[in-house]
């Protein structure tokens, strides 16, 4: 029973060289956008951070802005 | 009704949902990785070689669907004059792009064992090749043009005309004589393929569109910060 789930007759390359493809490449791409993600939240902070109290205020009006600004702190 | 999607209304959601997603796509994954790799059963023919069909055939599907909401985005964005509608494709894409390149590589090696080859240029494997250099193109356009208007247009072209390959893909099997087999499973008609295949292969296409949502949801977040950013730039 286990070395016929491990051998999978003589497949087990194959098929577990395919499984492993797509688990690779789904953790590639979710390294790459989570990094892009991060990269413009701390853009973002950098940005709010230097702004004066009026332009802070102005840009604390828009509805994203909090969110990006709340979602930061959870983080 | 369009003014319910727009950003300023869904970041709330948007921004809050992937965490749920995550964690719902790795349930479903790992419930179909047992299924596909363990509890399904061989099959008569290919053996356990069949078990490559449970990432392959889910990547196939994913990413033709997204390609088409691409192409019906992207007309749409310029019939209604919405740029989310764009913003959406975009975020769309990347996903796409990657489950495209994954159906041609689990195609190949699942070749290797049941036709004797890597790869053969039959209708089917090259019309998919052409469909990841239109997702290629899709991709260049949004990196190599400064001007929005020039990337709407040209985006919607590149989709316009790529959407062509796809029934193409899709009816390539009925069409030409190929190595692949005609389909398996008919929305309108009886599938042939059995329950016990039926529902791991189901289930691994329910969490590669979790993941592919998810990729979705964390892209268009990072688009929308984007142009947040230019907007604190001009204050």
């Amino acid at each position: 029973m286990i070395n016929e789930l491990i051998f999978m007759n003589g497949y087990a390359g194959y098929v577990l060289s395919a499984f492993s493809f797509t688990l690779l490449s789904f953790l590639g791409l979710y390294l790459v956008i989570k990094i892009q993600f991060v990269r413009e939240q701390n853009k973002f902070i950098t940005k709010f951070g230097s702004l004066n109290a009026e332009q802070a205020n102005s840009a604390k009006s828009q509805r994203i802005n909090k969110e990006i600004l709340a979602n930061s702190t959870n983080n | 009704m369009l003014k319910f999607f727009e950003p300023n209304k869904i970041f709330k959601i948007t921004s809050r949902a992937p965490k749920y997603v995550l964690f719902l796509f790795i349930v479903v994954l790992s419930i179909g990785l047992v299924e596909a790799l363990v509890l399904s059963p061989e099959d008569y023919k290919q053996s356990d070689a069949v078990r490559i069909m449970y990432v392959h055939v889910p990547a196939a599907w994913i990413t033709l669907g997204i390609f088409s909401s691409i192409t019906i985005l992207s007309i749409s964005g310029f019939i209604f004059k919405n740029k989310n509608f764009f913003l959406i494709s975009k975020s769309l894409a990347p996903s796409g792009f990657v489950f495209n390149i994954i159906a041609l590589v689990t195609g190949s090696i699942w070749g290797k064992p049941t036709w004797g080859t890597w790869w053969a240029w039959d209708a089917r494997i090259t019309s998919m090749l052409i469909l990841v250099l239109f997702y290629a193109m899709y991709l260049i356009v949004w990196r190599i043009y400064d001007s929005e208007e020039k990337v709407y247009k040209i985006s919607t072209l590149v989709t316009i005309v790529g959407i062509i390959n796809v029934p193409i893909i899709k009816y390539s099997v009925d069409w030409w004589n190929t190595l692949h087999q005609p389909a398996s499973i008919n929305l309108l008609s009886k599938s042939s393929i059995h329950s016990s295949m039926l529902y791991p292969l189901l289930l691994m296409t329910a969490a590669f569109a979790l993941f592919s949502l998810l990729i979705f949801l964390m892209k268009y977040n990072t688009e929308l910060i984007k142009i947040k950013n230019k907007g604190l730039d001009r204050l």
